[in-house]
């Protein structure tokens, strides 16, 4: 109960340390898994349950880019495909 | 045994293909196959007699003549344990023939102890009189379909665990579903006794219970019926291990020594022998159960002998038989003693100490091992005469040679008999194992290894002296020091294994650390000093300066000025190449020559400053080697001219220094008496967050933090700046001024866990003081400096933090490196593929760029990429 109500009323995304989530489209994609030549399986996870993609309505399979600050190259981008649980 | 998967016929047939063209062509044929099934199985009887080849029937193993006995355990058609003797089996010589299986008949059938919990509790879940499982024949297929899905959503494991779930539950099932016979409850008399209604199972009745269970029922307990039925857990004949698994030794007094395993098995023939006998010749059941079970023990210890509940089988000398469980088992078992550790041959292990007069990459061994460890060197016709020599020496005379080896694969040991007839047979083809000498190619490691450079390819020198020599300034990537280090030395044995320790892990290729970016290797301790003092304000004579470059190696002097006076800078410029330019913000080179600043650790040290990776980047790996040793003699002879030492007079301080220390602590004391003060009549402001005791604390200890800097740097001030420990402090070669003024001045305030230190008595840290005294020195602070002497309570303090820090490294030391091995161990199989990304070993991606940047760090300069300065370079 009382987990829920802190949940509600915080939102993840907008906290300093949460790097910027985005969905990639159908076509960014698929041209992402061209470049890198991976198949879904062989990418980092993500849950569907996980705040900081809760804004995003994404489903399994899909793939989500992460831009993080680096103190090494500036901005990196990670990316993590969305799996159930 | 509870795993199985049906084989894929083709690949049997593919195998058996395979193995038919390996009988034609038996040279060095190597079968790639990658596993995809693994069947375990419980031998069968009829499987046991099939895969014998000798039936034993006989305990005896040798007749009078010394000759194995047909039948009995030493058999011949078992396999070859003697030179010279061919398999009656396989006709294969001794080493060729990996041995053969024979079998035993046993009179009466006997429980295996390792299947006792699997037939405990196929026993408790079948009917005693169908033997169908205690469960209805509906409900016994949606347990199965449970059971499989249970496997494909969390894996073999999780299937275990319900199999095991739903046999305890059948345990409590006293009507069987399909014939309506009540159940008895089967307990187990360990180790190897069932027993019902307080009635004894004989193995016989076990065994036809287990009969009586039909296929179907048994993939309920995860058997297939395929590869095993419950009844073999019970044997009526037993295999016995071919005699290459228990060769007997033959004693120096010509006796024979028989391995544990076949005095086991001894006993087991001879009972069961005996068993037969009083069978057929109906003797009383009395007897015959007593012999009875005195075969199930033999055979239940022949499998592990260290059962809790069983005496184990002993030698006559009262040492418990190592049998066959033991033989696997624990930290001196086959596993972790035989496969997981290895040793290893041409290897040598002794202490270490240091010889700057060695090459970076060189090794100093000892004579001894350079005798003992050896090189094969094959014989062409033209080094024929070169290793005629070493033969010549024979293996006592330094350089000689231990072994030759025929083109056979034949080895001889070099002899004074054998040397005359192994020079005249040398010819091209012949390998000789020569001694160990200057040049030779070795890897050299000190544990732990958690680096690479823990492991690097050193070049031999042959030393006089019985320990393993090194240049000190490639202790840092072996984080080795001289107080009894010990390390450890493999010389390869074959040409390619030379190339590749000499291109991978040669010293000069492991310069530049993957860590960091710059220099692992770099001057140290003396070697730092001496070029501090000589870039620092040193003149020489010109002849002086040629003695101190041609001691370092160099021989061209041109470089010199032609001057009678030569400044330090300028000798050490020498060594420098001419083209070089360099700039920061401790020293400037240009064209060659050292223009301003003092080489001291930030440049010349390990691990710091950009100097030595930008002329590894210049000159590459080989000039930079070369480079560091002659910067490091070339500090070693300035001292050996100027001579260095320290004493107890480098912390001697002018009386006005005393004074001012005085001073300084005496005012910062009165101003703790004040804030004692102050906090007892409650007027002290306490800080947010804080009690007004801790507020007391945190302004002590401010005051005399700030007062014991002020000391240090009176210390820094006034004393001798000439000084050695002085030069030491300033180059950083060792110690720093802290330490210089806890010798003069004042060695500070005793921390524990961040605090002063507090009450050891009630209200108070010892019973020489007042209670509740707050003062400075009754809380710790060390007033006096290690010259001057400590007072008795000021050394206990002193006592106690030594303690604390010394528990707190011996604590630490061991949890760091695990953590460290556990990450190391997790990510040793990652690797940056050509498309940039981190990869695992089944290709999955960890990161996207390596690190984030995508920068290899040992091509860089200190993790950065310095494009300014290579855009510099390219346009000039």
């Amino acid at each position: 109960m009382l987990q829920e109500v802190i949940m509600k009323d915080i939102e993840a995304t907008k906290h300093v340390l949460v790097p910027k989530h985005t969905k990639l489209s159908d076509k960014e994609k698929k041209e992402f898994l061209e470049k890198y030549a991976v198949s879904i399986e062989d990418l980092p996870k993500i849950s569907v349950k996980d705040p900081a993609i809760g804004h995003l309505d994404s489903k399994p399979g899909d793939i989500i880019k992460i831009v993080r600050k680096s103190p090494t190259a500036g901005e990196s981008a990670f990316y993590r495909v969305v799996i159930n649980v | 045994m509870e795993e199985e998967k049906p084989v894929n016929e083709e690949e049997k047939k593919e195998a058996v293909a395979e193995k038919k063209q390996e009988r034609i062509e038996p040279q060095e044929e190597y079968v790639y196959k990658q596993v995809k099934s693994i069947v375990f199985s419980v031998l069968s009887p009829k499987l046991i007699k099939k895969m014998a080849s000798a039936k034993i029937v006989t305990p005896e193993l040798y007749d009078r003549e010394g000759y194995p006995v047909d039948g009995g355990l030493m058999d011949i058609r078992l396999g070859v344990i003697d030179p010279g003797l061919r398999c009656k089996t396989c006709g294969s010589k001794l080493k060729e023939c990996i041995g053969h299986f024979g079998y035993i008949e046993l009179a009466r059938p006997i429980i295996h102890v390792n299947f006792v919990p699997v037939i405990l509790s196929l026993l408790r879940s079948t009917c005693r009189d169908c033997g169908r499982i205690l469960v209805p024949k509906n409900k016994n297929d949606k347990l199965i379909d449970d059971l499989n899905k249970v496997e494909e959503e969390s894996g073999l494991e999780e299937r275990r665990k319900k199999i095991k779930t739903i046999i305890s539950g059948m345990n409590t099932i006293n009507k069987c579903p399909h014939c309506k016979a009540r159940q008895q409850k089967i307990t187990l008399d360990k180790p190897t006794t069932f027993v019902e209604n307080e009635r004894r199972i004989s193995p016989i009745d076990v065994r036809s219970r287990l009969e009586k269970i039909p296929d179907d029922d048994l993939a309920l307990f995860g058997l297939n019926p395929a590869s095993v039925r419950p009844e073999w857990m019970v044997l009526t004949v037993m295999p016995i291990p071919p005699v290459t698994m228990r060769p007997s030794i033959t004693l120096e007094s010509g006796e024979r020594s028989e391995d544990d395993l076949t005095h086991k098995l001894g006993d087991i023939v001879r009972i069961n022998q005996r068993l037969f006998e009083n069978i057929n010749a109906g003797a009383p059941e009395i007897i015959i159960e007593d012999l009875w079970d005195l075969l199930q023990y033999h055979i239940t210890t022949f499998f592990d002998n260290s059962l809790p509940q069983l005496p184990p089988a002993r030698h006559r000398s009262g040492q418990p038989l190592k049998t066959i469980s033991e033989r696997i088992k624990s930290k001196d078992g086959r596993i972790r003693h035989n496969l997981a550790g290895k040793r290893t041959n041409f290897s040598a292990r002794t202490v270490i100490s240091p010889d700057p007069m060695l090459e970076l990459n060189e090794v100093g061994v000892p004579r001894e091992i350079a005798m003992k460890m050896t090189v094969p060197e094959r014989v062409t016709s033209w080094n024929t005469e070169f290793l005629k020599k070493f033969i010549q020496n024979g293996a006592e005379i330094y350089p000689g040679a231990n072994y030759i080896v025929r083109p056979d694969g034949k080895k001889k040991k070099i002899t004074d008999e054998t040397k005359e007839t192994a020079l005249e047979e040398l010819q091209p083809g012949y390998i000789v194992e020569r001694h160990l000498m200057d040049g030779d190619v070795a890897i050299f490691n000190r544990q732990p290894s958690l680096h690479r450079m823990s492991m690097m390819c050193h070049r031999v020198k042959v030393l006089p002296g019985r320990t393993l020599r090194l240049n000190s300034a490639v202790c840092n990537p072996y984080n080795a020091d001289f107080d009894g280090d010990e390390m450890n030395l493999h010389i390869p044995q074959t040409e390619e294994a030379r190339a590749e320790a000499e291109i991978l892990m040669e010293v000069q290729t492991q310069l530049i650390s993957p860590r960091y970016g710059l220099s692992v290797i770099g001057c140290v301790q003396d070697a730092i000093s001496g070029n501090y003092t000589l870039t620092k304000d040193m003149s020489v004579s010109r002849q002086e300066a040629v003695e101190l470059l041609s001691a370092v190696g160099v021989t061209n002097f041109t470089r010199l000025p032609k001057r009678d006076s030569i400044s330090g800078k300028e000798v050490f410029s020498v060594l420098i190449p001419e083209d070089f330019s360099f700039k920061d913000e401790h020293a400037v080179i240009s064209d060659g020559k050292l223009m301003e600043g003092v080489m001291d650790r930030n440049l010349l040290g390990e691990g710091s400053g950009l100097l030595l990776r930008t002329i590894h980047k210049k000159y590459g790996k080989d000039f930079t080697i070369d480079f560091l040793g002659k910067v490091f003699r070339l500090g070693i002879e300035v001292l050996f001219r100027t001579g260095f030492s320290t004493g107890i007079s480098d912390t001697d301080l002018p009386e006005a220094g005393k004074l001012d220390i005085k001073r300084v602590l005496d005012e910062a004391y009165e101003e703790v008496t004040k804030l004692i003060e102050m906090y007892e009549n409650n007027k002290l402001d306490t800080f947010p967050g804080k009690t007004l005791r801790e507020t007391l604390e945190l302004r002590i200890l401010e005051v005399l933090n700030k007062a014991r800097n002020k000391t240090g740097e009176t210390v820094a001030d006034r004393a001798n700046q000439k000084s050695h420990t002085m030069i030491m402090a300033k180059s950083g070669a060792r110690g720093n001024l802290l330490n210089l003024a806890q010798m003069a001045a004042c060695v500070g305030q005793q921390a524990m866990r961040g605090k002063r230190i507090e009450n050891g008595f009630s209200n108070r840290t010892l019973s020489a003081f007042k209670k509740g005294d707050l003062s400075p020195e009754a809380r710790g602070f060390i007033r006096d400096g290690f010259k001057s002497g400590l007072t008795p309570a000021e050394f206990f303090f002193g006592s106690m933090t030594g303690r604390d820090s010394l528990m707190d490294t011996a604590l630490r030391t061991p949890k760091s490196g695990y953590l460290y091995r556990r990450l190391a161990n997790a990510m040793q199989d990652l690797r940056s593929e050509y498309d940039g990304t981190v990869r695992d070993a089944s290709k999955k991606i960890v990161q996207f760029a390596y690190g984030e940047d995508g920068i290899d760090v040992s091509k860089s300069e200190n993790g950065k990429i310095n494009v300014k300065r290579i855009i510099g370079s390219v346009i000039g």
